[in-house]
């Protein structure tokens, strides 16, 4: 009897254990909000001034390697709700006042998830917008869903796949370039990028490859961190400054890091810069010493790295502990305290090309995002109990932002919100950038909201672009 | 850099690598070879242990920062305590879980240490959350350089602690009583209940055996590739792997498997292609099985 009293037990533990886990993996950590279920219940009686409540589904990466970014994006969407309502709502187009609702769902890293979890919150819980997911796999992964479902879609990840549809169809085929020839197509590519490898209007690529998809942008997915490309950009103008002429790279073998170095591809040569190692790792990797080894073996001037901090800290201590006495670049896959906190003193003298978040306070008073982000700084502090802030965040409350502006402008049916997305948006001042969205630009910023960001004494330090820009 | 070091760099590399899978299959070795199980949680207990010394060495925030673990003892006293909490969990787990189902088979108990990692793998998610921890290194300090290629002091840590520990258990199994005891149980379970050997107390000191040396990689690990509540998955399987190489029953085997298997990984990424290191360790696999097939998996696991 013992023993069956002890297995029992030791069944209901596990159970709890695994229902704790997920539990925990789905609500809102820092304070329990109120559960989405329990709202639609109709069991309070709605105020004859408030309308249905407009409904967000937030998809993120709250746990696996991607948490670093899903944690702060999940916290920045809950504390929005929490002020919006606490104001009162949303007042929308019909005169009513509407409650923002936040329907959190995790993705845990995995793409099969996040598409599950994007069906189950325009199915069953028929939100009005789509945001997420935190990273890039997973968010091209959700462009589809939602592009077939016609519900508007806000990404947090970088790649330009997510925003422009992919040529992975037509992958080993060789279309025309106008004017500059034949190109074969490989893995991650999307006619944008054709379009800035061989400078050449993407339009012109479209006319001559009738054969193509022609929409140059997916109609229903929009985005709010930089692409990859600016980025590539901004790191191309400091190794110029440095007289850096050849990198070796080491990129994540997912969407994100092949979009970053399809990027750096486009970018570096033609500013002079060889590329004479592309190294690739596993997501969840711990061990980078043979592909570093390799690196350290072509001698180059420097290196660039393309991960997030699960990997990218990893990375940067054995970079230290091989002997490297090159500059170690990163991109903005790394703007997050978490690089800092596990690196130590590894992370010591890395740059790389970030928002302005993480270096509010040192911009100029001049600068038109300031205010926006001193007061988001602020506002995540409190309501967080003092989590650093980070860039992620910053992508979220974008994205939340411009969706409540738009809500507030033409409702919650989902070809208006379209519309306001395309045209609305116009010079909105928000965390990432200042953005102006149009048909034919689901980013809407570019290499104008980056800055470069140095990590010294624990910390990031604004680097002026007088030290690198407009080098010759 | 030339090829020579870059050479001398991957096998430096391959070892450090080698040495932790050579680790976690020992862990595998010990456990399957007294109780017939392969225990799936070996993994897990490497990720227990690493995280239960950050959380003694270092000012910590437990359960999403609602509890703060302050206690900050000096490296040396984290790791021993973590290694026996960790031991002691072991035993727990194997009271709680596996002796009450003892009757069942050998899959059924295969299940339950599947089960065993995944409520683990739960438990490190609700206390230290999503976050990788990281260590300290041992002893701080500049590398030693060889011939242009670096071994760094942590790197001889691991490649060290590998090697007195099968040195150790090597000892232990071959010149004490209970060694000898473990290793009937080993031989014939049977048998060696009706010489007197408590085959059930073998066993549950296997899975505190297990749990140790998990543990013990586990921390000499972290200091370069840092912990997190999900790391011990990719560190079970990496020395199952390892341990079916050596045949699942054979220590020393299992140990040239690790290290092989580090190696390949290594030279493999360094000199092919970075993109297929997992493949290539699991092609490995794949062909040394084929080659040495019936001499692999020895008879143990056609008779259960």
């Amino acid at each position: 009897m013992l023993r069956k009293a002890v297995l029992l037990f030791l069944v209901v533990g596990l159970l709890l254990a695994v229902a704790a886990c997920q539990q925990q993996a789905q609500t809102p950590a820092p304070e329990p909000t109120e559960a989405p279920a329990q709202a639609e219940a109709p069991t309070e009686a709605p105020e004859p001034q408030e309308g249905e409540p407009y409904k967000l589904g937030v998809v993120v990466s709250v746990t696996g390697p991607a948490s670093a970014l899903g944690v702060p994006e999940r916290d920045t969407a809950l504390m929005l709700m929490e002020k919006i309502n606490a104001a009162g709502g949303i007042k929308g187009p019909d005169g009513l006042m509407h409650k923002l609702e936040v329907i959190v769902e995790d993705d845990a890293t995995d793409t099969g998830q996040a598409v599950l979890a994007a069906k189950k919150l325009i199915e069953q819980d028929q939100v009005h917008v789509l945001i997420g997911s935190s990273g890039s796999p997973a968010s091209i992964a959700m462009a589809p869903v939602a592009s077939e479902a016609q519900i508007p879609m806000i990404s947090l990840a970088s790649s330009t796949a997510i925003v422009h549809p992919l040529l992975n169809d037509f992958e080993g085929q060789t279309i025309e370039i106008p004017g500059k020839g034949e190109h074969t197509i490989g893995p991650g590519e999307t006619v944008i990028y054709l379009s800035r490898l061989y400078d050449v209007d993407p339009k012109a690529i479209l006319e001559a490859n009738p054969d193509l998809p022609q929409e140059l942008v997916r109609p229903w997915v929009f985005k709010t961190p930089q692409e990859n490309y600016p980025v590539a950009q901004v790191q191309a103008d400091y190794w110029k400054a440095k007289g850096v002429t050849k990198v070796g790279s080491l990129g994540v073998n997912n969407a994100f890091g092949l979009d970053s170095r399809l990027a750096m591809k486009a970018v570096y040569p033609k500013a002079g810069i060889e590329i004479v190692a592309d190294e690739l790792f596993q997501p969840k990797d711990k061990d980078f010493r043979a592909q570093l080894t390799k690196i350290k073996g072509l001698d180059p001037e420097g290196v660039v790295v393309h991960a997030t901090p699960g990997e990218g800290a990893p990375i940067t201590v054995q970079f230290r502990e091989l002997g490297f006495d090159v500059p170690l670049m990163q991109n903005h896959g790394i703007g997050s305290k978490a690089f800092i906190d596990l690196a130590g003193e590894a992370a010591e003298g890395v740059v790389f090309p970030i928002g302005k978040l993480l270096v509010a306070e040192g911009l100029p008073d001049s600068d038109p995002q300031k205010e926006v982000l001193l007061q988001y700084i602020k506002d995540y502090d409190e309501y967080t109990n003092g989590a650093p802030r980070s860039t992620f965040g910053g992508h979220a409350w974008d994205a939340v932002m411009i969706a409540v502006r738009c809500l507030e402008k033409v409702g919650p049916e989902a070809d208006a919100l379209r519309g306001c997305f395309e045209n609305d948006i116009k010079d909105f001042v928000g965390i990432t950038g200042i953005f102006t969205w149009s048909p034919v630009d689901h980013v809407g910023i570019s290499k104008e909201s980056l800055v470069l960001v140095q990590i010294k004494n624990g910390t990031w330090e604004y680097v002026p672009p007088e030290q690198y820009a407009n080098v010759p | 850099m030339s090829l020579e070091s870059q050479l001398l760099q991957y096998l430096f590399a391959g070892l450090t690598l080698g040495s932790i899978y050579a680790l976690i299959a020992l862990g595998f070795v010990t456990i399957y070879n007294v109780t017939g199980i392969v225990n799936f949680a070996q993994g897990d207990f490497a990720m227990l242990g690493a995280l239960i010394t950050v959380t003694l060495y270092q000012r910590t925030g437990l359960f999403n920062r609602v509890i703060t673990v302050d206690l900050q003892l000096p490296l040396p006293l984290a790791i021993v305590v973590a290694v026996i909490l960790t031991t002691l969990i072991g035993v727990v787990l194997y009271v709680l879980a596996i002796r009450p189902a003892r009757g069942a088979s050998v899959i059924s108990l295969i299940i339950i240490t599947i089960g065993l990692s995944i409520a683990l793998r739960g438990l490190g998610l609700i206390i230290w959350w999503t976050d990788p921890y990281p260590l300290p290194v041992f002893t701080p300090g500049p590398p030693i350089e060889i011939a242009g290629a670096v071994l760094t002091r942590q790197n001889v840590w691991v490649i060290g602690t590998m090697l007195a520990i099968v040195i150790g258990l090597y000892l232990f199994f071959e010149h004490t009583l209970l060694g000898k005891a473990l290793r009937a149980c080993a031989v014939n379970r049977d048998a060696a209940r009706l010489m007197g050997i408590k085959a059930d107390q073998m066993a549950l000191f296997s899975f505190a055996l297990g749990a140790a040396v998990s543990a013990i990689a586990g921390i000499v690990i972290t200091p370069s590739t840092f912990m997190a509540y999900d790391s011990g998955t990719l560190l079970s399987l990496k020395g199952f792997v390892a341990a079916i190489m050596g045949g699942l029953t054979n220590a020393p085997l299992a140990v040239v498997g690790g290290l092989l298997l580090g190696l390949v990984e290594a030279f493999g990424a360094g000199l092919l292609s970075s993109a297929y290191k997992d493949a290539f360790a699991f092609l490995t696999m794949f062909v040394l099985l084929l080659v040495w097939a019936s001499g692999l998996f020895g008879r143990r696991l056609v008779e259960a």
